[in-house]
């Protein structure tokens, strides 16, 4: 009986789950009672962070500084001086783009002066024309994969430009421009590093977990502290967002170079530095090109998140909008953030996937084509720019720039549609939405909310013991230790309640869409594409059809997040069907077996592991999806961490709060993982 | 034979190996000291050690081809490793062109693999970002040479291993058999005096293995390098080597020409590889050649005493008497009489391996 017990892992899991109940109900909800909560051990922790910061910020090593103002040395502190020049330095990089691509004077300002610009009024930087961006955006798009991509180029920046948000699109691009390219070299740098030297990557690993299921908000904070409110704040909460994904895929597609290779490499007699930059590097050029496309797709997410902390564009227009109701207006801004994350995803794509081909004795024109029509498409617009003047005397130059809201606009129309919806759903979506608040949404906190914390760890714990042995008893045992020591614990209740209900109607959604297309090749490849698309979606854009149909309460959250999490579930799902190998169907085939039972007997237990990894992208992307539904109204962790937005002293909390998303964030990642990685080695995948 | 290992002898050694270890695992330095060179690897195994290399001693003359055999995980890779010094070994002397390799600084490393050194990989490891121009091209770049030159050599190395008309192909784009003639047109193109190759055909068809052998032997034949060359296949080692070494868990069983590795295996394991040799595809003329007896009449062929039976066989098999055996300089030095060829060709082996002993 004991050897039985030991040995089948069902029966320790079910024992778990008897002792789990039996807790539950012998134990008293009382505050006092330390069975029922743990006392806030750690609440003075985000005091003691921002005390940290402070000190950091304002009397750490004062250092000696000429300030050309009052002319004379000031004490400044060290942190400070850093922290504001590496401000100044992405803000003048942004503000530069920002000038070429809209005009201005920002950036002769700084080599100058106020006084000397607004002296000189030939001292003003024109804009390129919309019609040359246009061009030559479309141009890279079909030099690098032909026309399927010049016309989908073409058909955003013409959507932009006619809808009149050409103006905050090339602001949000400006800073798409600034920290991508910072975040590409920082996670080239760091990866290059982790690949190299074991320790550093032991060391990267629980930063870049953390650091990737931190919620977006949560960075805002002390980003804000440390660099202040603007553009170049919100460039680089972004950077500390998009460059995990490129360490991990630098660090993967090193390791990725065949040993021989990089052996050839030093037998071909390269020293360190050849053998970095010429072999290694170039051999894993696709991951590290893949990175790229993420880095990209990360900066676009961020873009309405960054414009809480002042980064300007589409993001800060959208967040207005929202926040106004105006739901016609967030669609279409919407619709321009997708359509500037899918043609950057594509273009940054097909860059990956081009080779370059290399053919000795090129002719000049050859080799300077591209140069060379960019450089006709600049002559060209600026001509047709120029007179537009002529077209457009009394109104807009609409060859040139046009203007911000002075474009077309079907606000009205989809205002039109949304309040047509309201009045001839309103009485059914009003049933459905109380329906699921009041039989389903709050018995299902109630029970969350009404676990004993003895309970819950002898559960969390107990999971962890039957999945991956003590270790993992102790990991996700620590990561609950610290959410319960801290003053929120029935906060992060309510989010694991809301992620709970959300990761299980999206994963029986995605493994049944999944299985269902997984069953065609056509199928299959559709279902693909649509879950690529959606996944370039930037995860705010979810919220505006769902507040379109639901308007302001929980079920929009948790519907926005449904559609957010299960695109991870549907994709892994379809890749772990069709990944079993097609001599098992054969076999299954000879022997008779029918369609269901394949999909029973063979399908699922065998992509099951990979399925389960899916779930746990759904986990991620659902906690993600919890925190921003903050923003239409929540009382869970996330709706915390936006009131530490607003708050002066909010650094500590926001990082508290933040660690404890993560947390509960990687005590789900470690548990799918590991037994992911178990059930795989026994099925020999 | 002993001839030829004379005149080897005489030859300057380009590589010497001497008592080489190489053991993978955190203390095996120390557990190497310990034991003072007597590796049990049973006992480095339990310690958590993999005995790569065991006591490694030999030496390749100059323009020799040193074929190291054995099956996968006997350590042949290791060693080759060892000697270009792809890894350290644990211990023990490699000396190349009289230089000690394992006291090199990196620099000297560097300089060493530049002008000296050219490897061929099993899986070509070729860079996939590059042409075959580019790749050709790479080591030659690497040192510093302009892009026009090392271009220009790359095209007569293209020439050289017969990929006329793919130089802007990528490695993707190529078969397995051109993919290695552009790693083997990689490795020579520094024109090295040493030439490692790993199992440079084991991923090739059989088909393409036969034609890419006889390249190699037409290319070694023009360029007469000095070769360490790894297989696990007995005959391809047959085919290409002058000496063979034959691995076994990381020691060296049996070091010496092939003919007489089939003929004196020196173990049991040695044995088993050499049991289903056809005699007539390693043995020389010389091994059946008798002393020439003036009471018989010769016929007027001649054959030379280095020549493989087998591709002498049919024109022996014609003559009625006794045929004259030759030296290089054409001078007589015994004769061969067809029955021994027959005997070589259809009798038992073992009877064989006593007679042509005997006739030693
Ligand atoms: N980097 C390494 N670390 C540990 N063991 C190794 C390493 N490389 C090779 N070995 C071990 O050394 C032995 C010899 O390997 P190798 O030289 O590659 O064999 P071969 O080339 O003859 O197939 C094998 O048992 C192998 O597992
Ligand atoms: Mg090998």
């Amino acid at each position: 009986m004991v050897e039985l017990f030991v040995k089948d892992k069902r029966l320790q899991l079910l024992g778990l789950i008897i002792i789990f109940f039996i807790l539950c109900s012998i134990i008293t909800p009382s505050e006092q009672n330390i069975l029922w909560r743990f006392p806030a051990l750690i609440a003075q922790l985000p005091i003691l962070i921002n005390e940290f910061v402070d000190y950091l910020m304002f009397e750490f090593m004062p250092i000696e500084i000429f300030d050309p103002e009052i002319e004379e040395y000031e004490e400044k502190p060290l942190f400070k001086e850093i922290t504001r020049a590496i401000a100044r330095g992405i803000l003048f990089s942004i503000d530069l783009i920002r000038e070429i691509l809209l005009g201005g004077v920002k950036t002769i300002v700084t080599f100058t002066s106020w006084d000397f610009v607004s002296e000189n009024k030939w001292a003003y930087w024109p804009a390129l024309p919309w019609t040359v961006v246009s061009g030559i955006a479309i141009f890279i798009g079909y030099t690098l994969k032909g026309s399927s991509l010049a016309i989908l180029v073409c058909f955003s920046s013409v959507y932009i430009a006619v809808f009149g948000q050409w103006e905050p699109a090339m602001e949000t691009l400006s800073f798409v421009l600034i920290a991508a390219p910072i975040s590409f070299l920082l996670g080239l740098g760091l990866g290059v590093l982790g690949y190299k030297n074991k320790n550093v990557e032991i060391a990267l690993n629980p930063i870049l977990n953390i650091a990737q299921t931190m919620p977006h908000f949560s960075y805002l904070v002390p980003v804000m502290v440390f660099f202040g409110v603007g553009d170049h704040a919100g460039a680089i909460a972004t950077i500390i967002f998009a460059t995990p994904p490129m360490v991990r895929l630098t660090i993967l597609g090193l390791k990725n170079v065949p040993i021989e290779i990089s052996e050839a490499g030093m037998m071909s007699g390269c020293s360190n530095f050849q053998l970095l930059f010429r072999v290694l590097i170039p051999s894993a050029r696709r991951d590290i090109l893949i990175g790229i496309n993420q880095v990209i797709m990360q900066c676009l997410a961020m873009a309405v998140i960054a414009s809480f902390i002042g980064a300007k564009g589409l993001g800060f227009n959208l967040l207005l909008a929202l926040n106004q109701l105006r739901i016609g207006q967030a669609l279409e801004l919407g619709i321009c953030i997708v359509l500037i994350a899918v043609s950057l995803d594509k273009l940054s794509l097909a860059w990956a996937n081009k080779q370059k081909n290399y053919f000795a004795n090129k002719s000049f024109f050859h080799r300077h084509k591209y140069i060379l029509i960019i450089i006709f498409i600049l002559i060209l617009g600026s001509i047709v720019a120029y007179l537009g003047n002529f077209i457009f005397r009394d109104t807009y130059n609409y060859l040139y720039l046009i203007p911000h809201n002075k474009g077309i606009t079907t606000e009205n129309f989809w205002q039109a549609g949304v309040d047509w919806i309201w009045d001839t759903f309103f009485f059914k979506l009003k049933v459905f939405n109380e329906f699921l608040i009041i039989s389903v949404l709050m018995p299902m906190k109630q029970a969350y909310l009404s676990m004993p914390i003895v309970a819950t760890f002898v559960l969390v714990m107990g999971v962890g013991y039957i999945v991956g042995g003590i270790k993992s008893a102790l990991i996700v045992g620590g990561f609950l230790l610290f959410i319960a020591l801290t003053e929120w614990y029935d906060r992060a209740l309510i989010t694991a309640y809301m992620t709970t209900f959300g990761v299980i109607v999206s994963a029986i959604i995605g493994i049944t869409v999944g299985s269902l297309c997984a069953q065609h090749q056509l199928s299959t490849k559709i279902i693909l594409l649509v879950c690529d698309t959606f996944q370039t979606f930037p995860s705010f854009i979810y919220l505006i059809p769902v507040i379109m149909l639901f308007g302001v309460t929980d079920t929009s959250v948790l519907i926005a997040v449904i559609v957010y999490a299960t695109i991870p579930a549907t994709r892994y799902t379809v890749e772990g069907i069709r990944s079993v190998p097609e001599s098992l169907h054969d076999a299954a085939l000879m022997s008779g077996v029918n369609r269901i039972q394949r999909w029973l007997k063979i399908d699922l237990p065998l992509a099951f592991p990979h399925m389960m990894l899916g779930v746990n992208q759904t986990v991620v992307f659902a906690l993600f999806m919890v925190i921003i539904g903050a923003m239409i109204g929540t009382d869970d962790l996330g709706q915390y961490i936006l009131k530490a937005l607003s708050d002066k002293n909010g650094t500590g909390n926001g990082l508290v709060l933040g660690l404890c998303v993560a947390f509960i964030g990687l005590a789900v990642d470690h548990l799918i993982r590991t037994w992911a990685a178990e059930r795989k080695k026994i099925l020999g995948l | 034979m002993p001839k030829k290992d004379h005149i080897l002898k005489k030859r300057n050694p380009v590589i010497e190996c001497h008592s080489v270890y190489k053991i993978f695992g955190d203390n095996a330095e120390k557990m190497l000291k310990n034991v003072d060179g007597n590796v049990d690897p049973k006992l480095f195994q339990e310690a958590g050690c993999v005995v790569g290399v065991n006591n490694a001693s030999f030496e390749v003359y100059d323009g020799e081809m040193l074929v190291i055999m054995g099956l996968s995980g006997s350590g042949k890779s290791t060693l080759l490793r060892c000697v270009s010094r792809l890894t350290e070994a644990t211990s023990g002397n490699i000396f190349v062109n009289g230089q000690d390799l394992l006291s090199m600084k990196n620099r000297e490393l560097i300089e060493l693999r530049r002008n000296k050194m050219g490897m061929v990989f099993q899986s070509f490891a070729l860079l996939p970002h590059k042409t075959v121009l580019e790749n050709i091209a790479f080591p030659l770049q690497i040192k510093g040479q302009s892009t026009k030159d090392s271009i220009n050599k790359a095209f007569e190395m293209v020439e050289l291993v017969g990929l006329d008309g793919r130089e802007n192909y990528f490695p993707r784009q190529l078969s397995g058999g051109q993919q290695q003639r552009v790693g083997i047109a990689r490795s020579l193109a520094v024109e090295p005096d040493i030439w490692f190759l790993d199992e440079p055909f084991s991923a090739l068809d059989p088909l393409i293995r036969k034609e890419m052998q006889d390249e190699f032997l037409r290319l070694q034949g023009v360029l007469s390098k000095t070769i360490l060359f790894v297989t696990h296949d007995f005959d391809e080692a047959l085919r290409l080597a002058d000496r063979i070494a034959i691995m076994k868990d990381g020691v060296i069983e049996q070091l010496d020409t092939p003919a007489n590795i089939v003929l004196n295996p020196a173990t049991e394991y040695v044995r088993k590889f050499t049991e289903e040799v056809p005699r007539e595809k390693v043995l020389k003329i010389e091994t059946v050649m008798d002393p020439v007896d003036d009471t018989e009449s010769l016929s007027d062929l001649r054959v030379l005493r280095d020549a493989i039976i087998e591709t002498v066989a049919e024109e022996v098999l014609n003559e009625k008497q006794p045929v004259q055996v030759v030296d290089n300089d054409n001078k007589l030095v015994g004769m061969v009489k067809p029955s021994k060829v027959i005997h070589i060709l259809f009798g038992k082996t073992t009877s064989i391996a006593q007679s042509s002993a005997s006739n030693k």
